[in-house]
């Protein structure tokens, strides 16, 4: 690609080490240790969750949290994977999750480039006030949304969820993208225009096949982001078919269901695809965050 | 409207002054605006006008059903006296501390250890891998973070067993059932919550520092502090203040892990503003006086926010030297 438009990777760390006489005896191994026993304590939950996942009651019961488990026990993964209709809690978090991140990488991109590119008046104090969706307290929001959803017949409906996000992400993206398009190369902008294209023929053939990396970073942050949210789901979802993993889980907290061993099941169950898609795009989301920083 | 000014929180951007705008290129633009309709008439829907409802719902009372009964400012005034709204925000600070100070101090020092020692006497995949295990509780939706946690807080949960194990079993402990320990219990959870994303941001900073700099220091004999101080600190200024804006953001409105652990109790022991609006309107069913809570931590949010920015316009300022 002719031009990047995310600097991150220019001053990469020479892979040469440096010559260091203050580091090389044994205090280097003592930081080391040091930094490795707080990764161990920060994975000390994630050990828990997963050797009292697989625990029957009576296990846990006699044996208490911290003993091995006297037998390969699924059935609270089971159960929680039935009782919670946990494939159809899947489905709803994807699809609210994934449309919010295409919508609001549409509608950032859109804003964007009036702003970055088109930088119309008063651009500032826009980019300001839109920035505000993304730092008010979603409780200044929620109850005229709520009582709006209902009375439009939006409420409980994925729909609605995926507007609300789909602003609130965009938010977000459109301060971000309106800073790295600033310092767009006008040069190109220029020589597309001489050819005699237009501002949309801009926009889709020059401006956005060069972000497309920031625009990767930014879909996959509004993914996560939005699979993680919890008041304005809580809120507008309250039915079984329409609730998010997190919602779901929440609302079994306290049922006589969710016994020790089950909670740490659905835990685990509902903390895995968070996990894989964090695995498969870790790469993705560091030169994002780089870029994110660098802007 | 100043052009020049950097936008929010953006660091030192080469935001090149633009030529002022001649009648022609004024008109051009104007064709611009076509693209912000789209995102402009949503944010009116979403977020403009129910932050007009709410704060028009702030000067009512209401259930919920029937019409609001306008009352002017006695829902601000009740909150004044309410000893729950006051508990709520002197918990708030206790959660700047745990998801700004303490994240942010611990986050600059494990940074700059894994980049700067661990990533250059070690393998790099050390220091990634290290990083990732910081990172992960960030990962999790928050919520399912506070019920593990809730479960090991728990009596029979796994922490009091883990006292039990290594001979510590006196200090056995309700830890979020007991109004003197849920606080300072859900501190605990949040800074390991948050403690992964000021490592990760500063990582990445520390990336675009040229590793020159250290070199000539250590040839200069600057000992490992004295490069944290003099390199490290100043040149991921922007990143720190990036860090701590978006995290007292985050801890002013703190709900979810709340709602998951102790839903502000025992006894108002760990509520926020946040929680404490949401049992508001759909428990107590006040929503005028939820009203006037979300308003006046929106204000707060938006004065502190801007304070933050305001500081950082300046301390930018000042480095460019003028």
């Amino acid at each position: 690609m002719a031009v990047t438009l995310t600097p991150s990777t220019a001053p990469v760390t020479p892979a040469r080490l440096v010559r260091d006489r203050h580091h090389r005896g044994v205090s280097r191994w003592v930081v080391l240790a040091l930094v490795i026993l707080g990764a161990l304590v920060m994975l000390v939950p994630f050990a828990f969750m997963l050797l009292n996942a697989f625990k029957s009651p009576g296990d846990y019961s006699s044996g208490g949290p911290l003993s091995w488990p006297t037998e390969f026990y699924t059935k609270g993964l089971r159960t929680y994977w039935t009782e919670v209709n946990f494939p159809l809690k899947f489905w709803n978090s994807a699809v609210i999750a994934g449309s919010v991140a295409v919508l609001g990488v549409a509608v950032s991109l859109l804003n964007a480039y009036a702003l970055g590119i088109g930088r119309v008046r008063g651009r500032l104090w826009i980019v300001g006030l839109f920035l505000l969706a993304n730092m008010l307290p979603q409780e200044a929001l929620i109850y005229p949304l709520y009582y709006v959803a209902k009375e439009v017949g939006l409420y409980n409906t994925r729909l609605a969820v995926i507007i609300i996000f789909t602003v609130i992400q965009s938010a977000f993206g459109t301060y971000l993208l309106a800073s790295v398009m600033g310092t767009f190369p006008r040069s190109l902008l220029e020589a597309a225009a001489l050819d005699g294209a237009g501002k949309w023929t801009v926009l889709w053939r020059v401006v956005f096949p060069n972000l497309r990396p920031t625009l990767a970073v930014l879909l996959i942050f509004f993914f996560i982001w939005t699979w993680n949210e919890f008041l304005i789901p809580l809120v507008m979802l309250i039915d079984n078919q329409t609730q998010t993993i997190p919602v779901a889980l929440a609302s079994l907290q306290g049922d006589r269901l969710m016994d020790a061993p089950t909670t740490n099941a659905g835990a685990l169950i509902s903390l895995v695809p968070a996990i894989l898609f964090f695995l498969i795009f870790q790469r993705t989301l560091a030169r994002g965050i780089t870029a994110g920083a660098e802007k | 409207m100043a052009v020049s000014e950097t936008v929010a929180a953006t660091p030192p951007a080469a935001t090149p002054t633009p030529p002022a705008p001649s009648r022609r290129r004024r008109g051009r633009n104007a064709a611009y605006w076509l693209y912000l309709l789209p995102g402009a008439v949503l944010f009116l829907l979403v977020i403009g006008a129910p932050l007009v409802g709410t704060l028009y719902l702030s000067l009512t009372k209401w259930s919920g059903v029937g019409d609001p009964r306008w009352v002017g400012l006695d829902n601000y005034q009740q909150l004044l006296q309410d000893d729950v709204f006051w508990a709520s925000f002197r918990n708030t600070v206790w959660m700047l501390v745990a998801m700004v100070v303490v994240p942010t101090v611990l986050g600059l020092l494990l940074a700059a250890v894994l980049f700067d020692v661990i990533g250059r006497r070690f393998k790099p995949r050390t220091a990634a891998a290290l990083r990732a295990a910081f990172y992960l509780p960030q990962v999790l939706p928050v919520v399912v973070a506070g019920i593990v946690w809730g479960w090991i807080l728990r009596p029979d949960g796994a922490f009091n067993s883990l006292l039990d194990a290594v001979g510590l079993g006196a200090l056995r402990h309700d830890w979020l059932g007991d109004p003197g320990t849920a606080l300072p219990a859900v501190m605990a959870v949040m800074i390991w919550v948050q403690i992964g994303y000021p490592v990760v941001v500063f990582m990445a900073a520390l990336q675009r520092v040229d590793p020159e700099l250290y070199e000539a220091a250590e040839v200069d004999g600057a000992n490992w502090l004295h490069r944290f101080r003099a390199i490290t600190l100043p040149q991921i200024r922007p990143e720190t203040f990036v860090v701590a804006l978006t995290c007292t953001i985050a801890a002013l409105k703190v709900f979810g892990p709340i709602f998951a652990l102790t839903r502000g109790g025992p006894d108002n022991a760990t509520n926020v503003p946040s929680y404490f609006a949401y049992y508001t309107f759909f428990k107590k069913l006040q929503v005028g006086y939820g009203s006037a809570i979300s308003t006046v931590l929106t204000l707060i949010i938006v004065v502190v926010a801007g304070v933050f920015i305001w500081m950082q316009a300046r301390s930018e300022r000042r480095d460019r030297g003028f």
